[in-house]
């Protein structure tokens, strides 16, 4: 591929409208009856009465049922697969523990069209072959961490996986190996920037950054812009999600004007969460995707629970795969805090534990000095002791038991007993006070 | 040789101990002693009152979290290095204050406490002959 050239895939990034539905169109076709090899959607065809053949024309996929997280955990661990498990080469599965964890599913040629979405975003943005890719993203399960490492080894850059913490190993890194481009969750890279002020570094002077790659976690435009300042590079927003391989679904491109999702993988299709019928073309609902290009597990009209809405479908970059807004919020109850996906249910199962602590508790998010935090307030079952030593050693105790179960540290406050709203019917779990959905 | 003390979770908000103290004064309970800590979010606030049980089944009625306790009571003259002596007989016999307040009545100095070994710190007072007040 021509260095100088603006895309990696040009066959396929600048396709018309036209020919990109028409693509969709084929390979949705393909992917369906691919599908009835799979025991979950062959059993969901038919009791909808449903045949492969039915699909004529991309309408004709709102015939098709959803398919939900639930659904994933339903068949927990290999009942949606479309492949034998021989033919597998890779497995992911969600860091959540409400019930069953979700399990993705990979072929060598999925893993290889992963990387090359990842390797597609990166080139947009300006990347090339000369460039040094440092991921300071978590690997293991988490998709960001192997994902971005495929993607920009196959756009074949110089990759360093160096993974999420020890920021002062990742600042010696991007200075001794001459890092151009950085992949970490927004708040991660304020704090490298933090560190960087401590140890005397000015990322500008002292380093060859160009190009920043932020996602798994939403943030706000002021917050991109505050990095961007911070950092004295663009950062580009990425969205990715495991159960569509992970990252490399959608990326911004320079413009920075909304995510350009890549439809010869995917169909995008914005529904409203409570009638589940499409939004007017504009109009914020829930993101459902159905994957055209997947081997081992494709998914139809998977619904995401992300919110947003389309921005367009034409852009000044040459583009014509649609630009949908960054995520404005979920329409279920979880919680994404520095790229960790928790659920309220999680947080109570933990307190429920504890007979010192009563039914009631209040979790509020809150945005301090860029870094995301979460406070849970939960109240007091009975004043069990006259001891102030033995309240801190409960806080303590619960903190850590949280800790362990949704990886962050929360900051636990014990509150008296009938101070926060009740719990019955629809009362309020989660106060999200930061500045990344307004 | 004890008396009863209450102990009830406040919080750090303006409110919360005004609260309190206007369900003790409908039922006419007078605090003969109380202390409360300071902390960033959350304390306790300890009281001796003159009628104990009825305090702490109104603070139950009216919702706010308290729990009765034994605390040791010691009456000392009300004269320099009381405390110092009192003291020294827990400290040689490596008996740990939780925490410790005092009041006056009349003119003798009480010294309210908590130990970490309440039959030891018995057993001291009745050595040592140590004078205890009681409400009654």
């Amino acid at each position: 591929m021509d260095d100088k050239s603006p895309y990696l895939h040009p066959e396929f990034e600048t396709l018309s409208r036209e020919d990109i539905q028409k693509l969709q169109l084929q390979r949705l076709q393909a992917t369906v009856k691919h599908c009835m090899n799979s025991p979950f959607y062959k059993k969901r065809f038919e009791e909808c009465g449903l045949k492969p053949e039915d699909i004529k024309t991309l309408d004709d996929l709102r015939k098709i049922p959803f398919t939900t997280k639930q659904d994933l955990r339903d068949t927990y661990p290999f009942g949606i697969a479309s492949v034998p498990l021989r033919q597998c080469v890779r497995l992911h599965s969600s860091s959540g523990t409400t019930g069953n964890p979700t399990v993705i599913l990979h072929t060598q040629k999925d893993l290889d069209e992963w990387a090359n979405q990842v390797a597609r975003n990166l080139w947009m943005v300006g990347l090339r072959p000369d460039d040094v890719f440092q991921n300071s993203s978590g690997y293991g399960m988490f998709t960001g961490g192997l994902g971005f490492q495929y993607g920009a080894e196959k756009l074949g850059m110089l990759t360093v996986p160096a993974a999420a913490g020890n920021s002062l190993r990742q600042i010696k890194f991007i200075k001794d190996f001459g890092t151009t481009a950085i992949h970490a969750v927004p708040s991660y890279v304020t704090r490298l920037y933090e560190v960087m002020q401590e140890q005397g570094v000015d990322p500008r002077r002292d380093t060859k950054l160009k190009v920043l790659a932020i996602g798994a976690e939403p943030h706000s435009e002021e917050q991109r812009k505050r990095i961007e300042n911070m950092m004295g590079v663009k950062a580009y927003n990425s969205f990715g999600m495991s159960e569509m391989c992970g990252p490399g679904v959608g990326f911004e491109c320079k413009e920075q004007n909304g995510l350009h999702f890549w439809e010869d993988y995917y169909i995008v299709e914005i529904v409203d969460p409570e009638t589940l019928e499409p939004v007017p073309e504009g109009e914020i609902g829930e993101l459902v995707l159905t994957t055209l290009n997947r081997e081992a597990m494709p998914l139809l009209r998977y619904r995401t629970r992300d919110l947003t809405r389309v921005l367009g479908h034409s852009c000044p970059c040459g583009r014509n795969h649609v630009r949908l807004d960054r995520m404005r919020g979920r329409s279920d109850d979880m919680m994404v805090l520095r790229g960790v996906n928790i659920f309220p249910i999680q947080i109570e199962k933990i307190l429920m534990q504890f007979p010192e602590l009563a039914n009631n508790y209040l979790i509020t998010l809150t945005t301090d000095e860029d870094n995301d935090n979460m406070t849970v307030e939960v109240e007091l079952e009975d004043m069990f002791t006259d001891d102030y030593a033995r309240l801190q050693r409960l806080n303590k105790d619960v903190t850590r038991a949280l800790k362990d179960e949704i990886l962050l540290t929360p900051h636990v406050k014990l509150v008296a007993k009938g101070t926060l709203p009740v719990s019955e019917g629809k009362a309020v779990r989660v106060v999200d006070k930061r500045k990344v959905y307004q | 040789m004890t008396i009863k003390q209450i102990s009830i979770f406040i919080e750090n908000k303006s409110g919360t101990l005004l609260k309190v103290l206007n369900v003790l004064k409908e039922a006419n309970i007078q605090i003969i002693a109380s202390t409360i800590s300071d902390t960033v979010e959350y304390g306790i606030y300890r009281i001796i009152c003159d009628k104990p049980t009825e305090a702490s089944n109104l603070l139950k009625q009216n919702g706010i979290s308290s729990i009765t306790n034994d605390v040791f009571a010691i009456e000392l003259d009300d004269t320099p290095g009381q405390a110092a002596t009192a003291i020294q007989n827990f400290s040689e016999a490596g008996i740990n204050i939780s925490y410790m307040y005092s009041f006056l009545v009349g003119c003798k100095g009480i010294l309210i406490m908590r130990t970490n070994d309440t039959d030891k710190t018995q057993e001291i007072i009745k050595l040592k002959k140590m004078k205890t007040y009681d409400l009654a």
